[in-house]
């Protein structure tokens, strides 16, 4: 496996940034749970609390202009680029101020003024698309990059395989981020994956290739930060398996049979946030006060996206005409 | 007077590839075997187009459908105008998930945002003794997905005039190449420019009945006129070119006329495209048909290997006249 020794840590500011992104993801996904619960949102929802760490990190080396193509378990990915609260939450909602006027859904936002391309509901389809937009920027001349998150499960799917095998050839922009949080939706990772490590699939491709403790700010820091210097010069593509566990199942509401009360709560006893949050006062990275009042912002914010998503007006039924093509359809 | 110049389709798509990547920097090619290092497509379609325009804009790729539908895609919705080549149509099927979910699909669940202008150009039919996974017409499959224009060319100037203009559609086409109406030449004209999508083509005006086909069906319709002729029968041929969105106005506007419609289809008749035809006219021309509408099409079978079985599996000049001739008595 290549060696990530010589590779940089993170510093006060990015640790501070890494967890601030993650805060973010944690604070809106709470609000969003308590508002299904109340039955304000109606929606299948793939939560990825515990997961935090891997998107925060990621987005903390992209630029505005660079791109994500993400997956059905995406809102983290979305919060974590940069995406406004109030455009995601209307979309949530079904509104017509919702990101895409309420027609795709918490499964499927866009938002490309932040770079955020595509979200797809279907296992391993990310991969292809960040290879067509990654093929664009070479084109283009540009030193954007390209990050196609997917979970372990998409590891097993021939899109996986063709879109890992056409990057390395072409050398494109690309960075394939795994979150192998040990499921793919209810089937053990050993259940359904011959190989122990999902990085090691990288060497067949001529990739570098990382299995990465994905709650560690420190080994993605590290890890992400060698992928996106080698997507910007031009040398290609990396995959990175970010070792993970998600504590809310594959989708909210889904029984917990398939995995054992010890682990889960292990996994809980773990959990990246509080961890992190204790380490930037213990070390001195940030005060008490701050991160109180880095909380309340964010909370601030996410109560306001709530209020706006909410009071959004639903889509008209116009929108069965509008952008089925570039030119609407006959009434 | 046009200048005309002669040319089969393979040359006709051939020109209008050069021309759209002559005009503009922002069409880019990609599939198996269609640089001139690997011989300019199995066909020679792509031929010249890596030599001319350079191999970053002309890509060969790997045997591997999803990848390069994903590469089509995600180039297109960052502002390229994508021709991907799927070999063979049947070949479509491993790329599905691809096109249907997201080609055809992420304009509107964007809401609008984005855009997927890519045509997917796809040859297929049966004649060739390529048996059942290399001969499909699946316009119907592409048809019954919202999002995705599906042309059927048949003959030369179609070819060229229909590519310019799915090039240039904000929207992704698949653009289905006919087997059966490849390498025989007819005169295009040498500034043969955009023929819009969605319009048929009256390829013989006609009074008794009305038939519709497209891509090698409308080579067969033309062979038909002949003999439909001499049985007296005044036939109004259509060649629809465009199966989604098709002409409707054109083709309702004929059968009001002759009060009979003939469709035929290589693509199985069950569920087929003249299904929708069919069921459109009776909509909306009931009480003015003086007899049922006709569908034929391949029969519920595999294309087959065997020539003769082949050759029955297809319709044949023969099966469209002796049809019409039942419609008249």
């Amino acid at each position: 496996m290549a060696d990530l020794s010589n590779a940089p840590k993170p510093d006060s500011a990015a640790l501070v940034d890494i967890y601030r992104r993650m805060l973010r993801i944690e604070r809106n996904e709470d609000l969003i749970l308590a508002t299904m619960r109340k039955g304000r949102l109606t929606m299948p929802f793939y939560s990825a609390r515990g997961q935090e760490v891997i998107p925060a990190t990621v987005s903390h080396f992209l630029r505005d202009d660079d791109q994500i193509s993400t997956i059905y378990r995406g809102v983290q990915d979305m919060v974590a680029k940069g995406m406004p609260l109030r455009p995601l939450w209307a979309e949530l909602a079904g509104r017509v101020d919702g990101t895409c006027k309420g027609k795709g859904g918490g499964m499927h936002m866009t938002d490309i003024a932040r770079g955020i391309m595509v979200t797809t509901g279907i296992v391993g389809s990310s991969m292809p698309i960040a290879n067509g937009l990654a093929w664009a920027a070479k084109l283009d001349g540009s030193d954007r990059v390209v990050v196609a998150y997917f979970g372990d499960g998409a590891s097993n799917i021939g899109a996986f395989h063709e879109s890992l095998n056409l990057a390395s050839l072409w050398k494109l922009p690309v960075i394939f981020v795994c979150a192998n949080n040990r499921f793919a939706e209810h089937t053990r990772y050993e259940d359904g994956t011959a190989v122990d490590q999902i990085s090691k699939r990288a060497i067949g491709h001529a990739m570098p290739g990382f299995t990465v403790d994905g709650n560690s700010a420190d080994e993605m820091y590290a890890a992400v930060s060698a992928a996106v210097a080698r997507a910007r010069a031009g040398e290609g593509p990396t995959l990175l398996e970010c070792m993970t566990f998600r504590f809310r199942g594959h989708v909210v509401g889904d029984n917990d049979k398939y995995m054992t009360k010890e682990e889960k709560d292990a996994a809980i006893a773990a959990d990246p946030l509080p961890a992190l949050r204790a380490r930037l006062v213990a070390e001195g990275h940030a005060t008490e006060e701050a991160l109180a009042a880095m909380q309340a912002e964010l909370e601030a914010e996410v109560a306001d996206a709530l209020e706006f998503g909410l009071a959004s007006e639903v889509p008209s039924l116009d929108e069965l005409r509008r952008d089925v093509f570039a030119e609407e359809m006959p009434a | 007077m046009t200048e005309m110049v002669k040319m089969h389709a393979v040359q006709a798509i051939n020109a209008a590839l050069h021309e759209a990547m002559a005009a503009d920097p922002k069409v880019i090619v990609l599939g198996e075997d269609i640089a001139d290092k690997e011989g300019g497509g199995v066909v020679g379609i792509t031929a010249g187009l890596s030599t001319a325009f350079g191999t970053d804009r002309v890509k060969s790729t790997p045997i591997a459908e999803q990848a390069i539908m994903g590469a089509a895609i995600g180039a297109a919705m960052a502002g390229y105008k994508v021709v991907a080549e799927i070999m063979m149509m049947n070949f479509t099927t491993v790329a599905m998930d691809m096109i249907v979910n997201h080609a055809a699909k992420l304009r509107f669940m964007s809401g609008g945002q984005t855009s997927v202008p890519i045509v997917i150009r796809t040859l297929t039919g049966a004649g060739w003794q390529t048996a059942g996974q290399h001969s499909d017409f699946l316009e119907g499959w592409f048809a019954h997905v919202a999002g995705i224009k599906v042309v059927c060319p048949a003959f030369p100037a179609d070819y060229k005039g229909l590519m310019l203009a799915s090039i240039a559609d904000p929207d992704p086409v698949m653009f289905v190449e006919g087997g059966g109406t490849f390498f025989v030449p007819h005169d295009v004209p040498a500034d043969q420019g955009p023929i819009p999508l969605g319009k048929a083509r009256v390829m013989q005006e006609g009074t008794d009945l009305t038939i519709v086909t497209w891509s090698s069906q409308s080579v067969r319709s033309l062979a038909a006129a002949p003999a439909l002729a001499e049985a007296g029968i005044s036939a109004e041929l259509i060649d629809l070119r465009t199966i989604s969105p098709w002409d409707k106005e054109t083709v309702l506007a004929s059968v009001a006329k002759t009060g009979r419609l003939l469709i035929a289809h290589e693509a199985v008749k069950n569920f087929g495209p003249g299904a929708e035809i069919a069921a459109t006219v009776n909509e909306e021309l009931f009480g003015q048909l003086k007899a049922p509408v006709k569908r034929l099409g391949g029969p519920e079978c595999a294309v087959p290997f065997a020539k003769n079985l082949e050759t029955a599996f297809i319709v044949q000049p023969a099966d469209m006249v002796e049809a019409a001739k039942a419609m008249m008595a």
